[in-house]
């Protein structure tokens, strides 16, 4: 695997395959030294054009725990708010010798163009693009539906049957469209909850069912529900009146989350807006797994770090 | 010309249980035994190893697998590996004596792994090791405690074992062209 | 100048015989001493007119001048273009006009007729001296804000009211503003999965359904730029069947290509308005062959290199489309069987000449009539290349594509600028105009 771009580029197998390996390397933050020397000697570039603490360090954490060596390059602060453009900025940090360039930009598409714009050699991990995808937030997802049903038992394992509920500014929102493919690839049926406003055109080509009511979908028990953060900007371009309006319609209140069935897992890709899409009982409570889900998008980046940069192409 | 059998399903288990009365014989009983089998043919011949084991007495030995995939010194020259998993027994290595058990030993890169691996898992009292064929051309410092049969080959030469839980047969053969890699 | 004799040219009716030239106009015979151009199995056109050019000089010479968007519209066989206002300063006063128009006029390639601003620096809030460019040397009788939409309702009534007065006729570029902020591609499904906001076909099919309906009230000539989509076709068929005074134009790129080249994400394909559906294409073919679509209008618009190798969000809306039209129009019309090579020169001459008021294309190689035409072999197929582009920027979108056909001569006021597939050198162009 060079680059990992899209959802859409994996196979089951592919992500299956992923999530097994992400189980041997969540085995290995349990050790006396918690390390692997697999890429010892390979250089990962973070290049987040995009602010995000966590992402940019979850990624670096799962480089050095495979003893890559990383640097880091933010846009705050830097040559990119003077003017500099993607393919500039890509070949000074591809001149310093990078291996594997990890990146998150603001525009749709970035990942793609520059894998496959010839101007540097490295593999791409899409660290999020736009509005367009999130790859290893999809996988780390994944990862947690699959680790709290089946436990130990998980390797080799699909998301066959699972009933996914995802509520949100669906339209805007890269974990969505990342989830709504992966999850259908895995066996998975995923549910779109959304103002209509915040659905987006053409969503019905989608392998998704769609609603407007988020009481309807949790009195169909759904296996997960996946809340995304609503952006109170977006009021300002009319998508909703008001974030009270917002939260009372489409957010995981106290009563709705007594509602849900007594497994159903609650999900956030985070930073969460508790009070407004998702209540803090809810964020807080046992059948939360937005922790687990911080942990293992290490354990998930690590796999993908080894998958793009061992190997000398192909799969054995 | 076509694989040759060298070894067949009986020579396979005396093997096995001449190698489980050697390290029954040579444990001094100062800690736990653990055995630690390298996917894939490895981690049946551990377990095979320690129902002789269990027999001959009961709660001598703890058995595991210890994958060494991500500790290879030859990952960029090959396609892409899957790991397989890792499982340490639950009382760990520290202060244990593992033997770690392979089906054949070749170039010993391999074993120079596994012993990168272990050394991130604890801090074991001892290592030895245990191969059912050790066919030569060592490429470095390596040599096993427990051999089930010395098999020299030419490097060109293919030998592989075949276990009835993997492969159906129980039976060692030996080929031309170059040795199919261990998964 | 000299005279020439071109032998054996298929003329646009199927007809054949020789064409003779001298004096910069079409004649009866042969001169002696002409220069002989052999067009056996060659198709004759009458030289091409653009109504829709960016030639960005003044202000954006990195990306096009008027000489090399001359030499690039020579090189397609175009005789003729009208140059969009969105230059730096804007068209929007007689003395820039005039400048464009006589820098057209020294380099000689192909006249120029540039077209005026509605509104002052394209602004859309006051009218820009549409009288003043129209008494100008430059003759100005086609007004448009291309680029950006004339939206207010109370200033396009206005614009149509006014450039009535003056001959002129407002050409809209169809694009409500509100509901394509920060659109990148088509709205709808492919939209949605590659995460690019939309640009919804509603937003033009507004606009002329608006537009054509004031034209009708106030009984004023309309036409509209670049239509994209079956809605908008649906609406100008209505419109002219109520007799509205509305004319039409069509790119070539959307006749040929779908927004599914946007999947790529590779900025060459980011066009305003965007690369549509396989229904649009199929609409605007079939309005285009029933005349729904008046003309073809190539919307040249050359970016810089930098400009379209970054992310498709950060890169310019445009391509460069001069030197591919008649190709381009030849594989999506003539091929298909939908338009005659008669219709040809009606839709990317004889009809846009009219439109813009341009005289000398009413009667195509008839004797006194000036000497404009080109010389195409539809036979030909080429891979377009670099080598293909005569512009100064090589933003096009068949790079690498098979296209048919091939311009071998184009000769403007009886002097050839290209001959042999070749542009002639500017010495030659300029001293064949002004002898």
């Amino acid at each position: 695997m060079r680059h990992l771009l899209s959802v859409r580029d994996l196979t089951r197998d592919d992500a299956v395959g992923i999530l097994d390996i992400a189980e041997d390397m969540a085995a290995v933050a349990t050790r006396a030294v918690p390390k692997l020397p697999t890429l010892r000697g390979r250089t990962v570039a973070n290049l987040f054009f995009e602010d995000s603490t966590r992402t940019r360090l979850s990624f670096e954490s799962a480089a050095k725990r495979l003893s890559a060596d990383v640097i880091t390059f933010t846009a705050k602060g830097s040559s990119v708010s003077k003017g500099e453009g993607l393919k500039d900025t890509a070949q000074t940090i591809a001149a310093m010798g990078v291996d594997a360039v990890v990146m998150r930009h603001h525009a749709s598409g970035a990942a793609r163009t520059l894998a496959d714009g010839g101007w540097i050699d490295a593999s791409v991990v899409n660290a999020g693009d736009g509005t367009h995808e999130h790859p290893t937030q999809a996988l780390l997802d994944a990862y947690t539906m699959r680790a709290t049903l089946h436990g130990g038992a998980a390797r080799g394992r699909d998301l066959d049957g699972l009933r996914v509920t995802i509520v949100g500014d669906v339209l805007h929102s890269r974990v969505a469209r990342s989830n709504a493919w992966l999850l259908a690839t895995l066996g998975a049926s995923v549910h779109l909850v959304a103002p209509g406003t915040l659905l987006p055109p053409g969503v019905s080509g989608w392998p998704v069912t769609t609603g407007t009511d988020l009481d309807a979908a949790i009195d169909d028990r759904p296996d997960a529900i996946m809340m995304l953060r609503i952006q109170s900007e977006r009021m300002h371009d009319a998508f909703f009146p008001n974030e009270r309006e917002y939260a009372r319609e489409w957010g995981l209140t106290d009563d709705r989350f007594a509602r849900l069935p007594a497994d159903t897992m609650v999900m956030h890709p985070g930073p969460m807006n508790r009070g407004l899409e998702i209540s803090s009982a809810a964020a807080d409570s046992a059948r939360s797994v937005v922790l687990d889900q911080v942990t293992n998008g290490v354990s998930i980046r690590m796999a993908v770090l080894y998958l793009v940069l061992s190997g000398s192409g192909g799969v054995a | 010309m076509p694989a040759r059998p060298v070894l067949q399903q009986a020579d396979i288990e005396r093997a096995i249980t001449r190698i489980a009365h050697e390290i029954l014989e040579s444990d001094r009983g100062d800690g736990p035994l653990v055995l630690l089998g390298i996917p894939t043919r490895g981690v049946v011949l551990a377990g095979r190893l320690g129902a002789v084991l269990e027999r001959l007495e009961p709660g001598s030995a703890a058995v595991g697998a210890l994958d060494v995939t991500m500790y290879r010194d030859d990952l960029a020259r090959q396609p892409t590996r899957t790991p397989q998993p890792t499982r340490v027994p639950a009382g760990g290595i520290d202060g244990a004596t593992v033997v770690l058990v392979d089906d054949v030993l070749f170039s010993g890169r391999t074993i120079r792994a596994a012993l990168d691996a272990i050394n991130d898992l604890g801090r074991p009292r001892a290592v030895r090791l245990a191969v059912l064929v050790d066919r030569g051309h060592r490429e470095l410092p390596i040599r096993p405690d427990f051999v089930g049969k010395n098999l020299p080959s030419a490097p060109t030469e293919r030998v592989n074992v075949h276990l009835s839980e993997t492969d159906g047969a129980d039976e060692v053969v030996v080929g031309d062209g170059a040795e199919v890699t261990a998964p | 100048m000299t005279a020439l004799t071109i032998t054996g040219a298929t003329l646009p009716d199927g007809t054949r015989r020789d064409l003779h030239v001298d004096g910069g106009v079409f004649v009866e015979d042969a001169t002696a001493g002409a220069t002989r151009i052999d067009a056996d199995g060659l198709q004759a056109l009458p030289g091409l007119v653009d109504l829709h050019t960016h030639l960005r000089e003044p202000g954006f010479e990195a990306s096009e001048t008027v000489l090399t968007g001359t030499r690039a519209a020579a090189a397609g066989g175009f005789t003729a273009v009208f140059a969009m206002a969105n230059t730096f300063p804007v068209q929007d006063t007689a003395g820039v006009v005039e400048q464009v128009a006589s820098l057209g006029a020294q380099h000689g390639y192909a006249t120029v007729r540039p077209i005026g601003a509605v509104t002052i620096g394209l602004a859309g809030e006051r009218l820009a001296e549409i009288g003043a460019m129209a008494r100008s040397r430059a003759a100005v009788r086609v007004f448009s804000d291309d680029g950006k939409c004339v939206s207010d309702a109370l200033l396009m009534r206005r614009a149509l009211e006014y450039v009535a007065t003056f001959g002129g006729v407002i050409a809209q570029h169809a694009q409500e503003p509100r509901l394509t902020e920060g659109a990148q591609m088509n709205e709808g499904e492919l939209s949605s999965e590659l995460g690019l906001a939309g640009w919804p076909g509603v937003a033009e099919e507004a606009i002329i359904a608006r537009d054509v309906l004031l034209a009708e009230q106030l009984g004023a000539r309309l036409h509209v730029c670049h239509v994209s989509t079956a809605g908008s076709v649906e609406v100008l068929r209505w419109a002219k069947g109520r007799g509205i005074d509305v004319t039409a134009e069509v790119t070539p790129h959307h006749l040929l290509l779908t927004e599914q080249l946007a999947a790529s994400y590779d900025a060459r394909y980011k066009v305003n308005p965007p690369l549509r559906a396989q229904e649009d294409v199929e609409a605007v073919r079939a309005a285009l062959a029933d005349g729904t679509i008046d003309i073809v209008a190539t919307d040249h618009a050359p970016h810089p290199i930098e400009s379209k190798e970054a992310t498709w969000a950060e890169a310019s809306f445009g391509m460069v489309g001069l030197e591919s039209a008649l190709s381009v129009v030849q594989a999506a019309m003539v091929d298909t069987g939908l338009l005659g090579w008669a219709d040809v020169a009606r839709v990317l001459s004889a009809a846009p000449a009219a439109i813009g008021r341009l005289d000398g294309y009413a009667a195509p190689f008839a004797v006194g009539s000036p000497a404009h035409l080109a010389l195409a072999d539809p036979a030909a197929r080429r891979i377009f290349a670099t080598a293909d582009l005569h512009g100064r920027s090589v933003n096009s979108p068949y790079l690498g594509s098979e296209l048919p056909g091939r311009i071998v001569a184009t000769v403007h006021d009886g002097v050839p600028t290209v001959l042999d597939g070749e542009l002639r050198p500017a010495e030659e162009v300029v001293h064949g105009q002004a002898a």
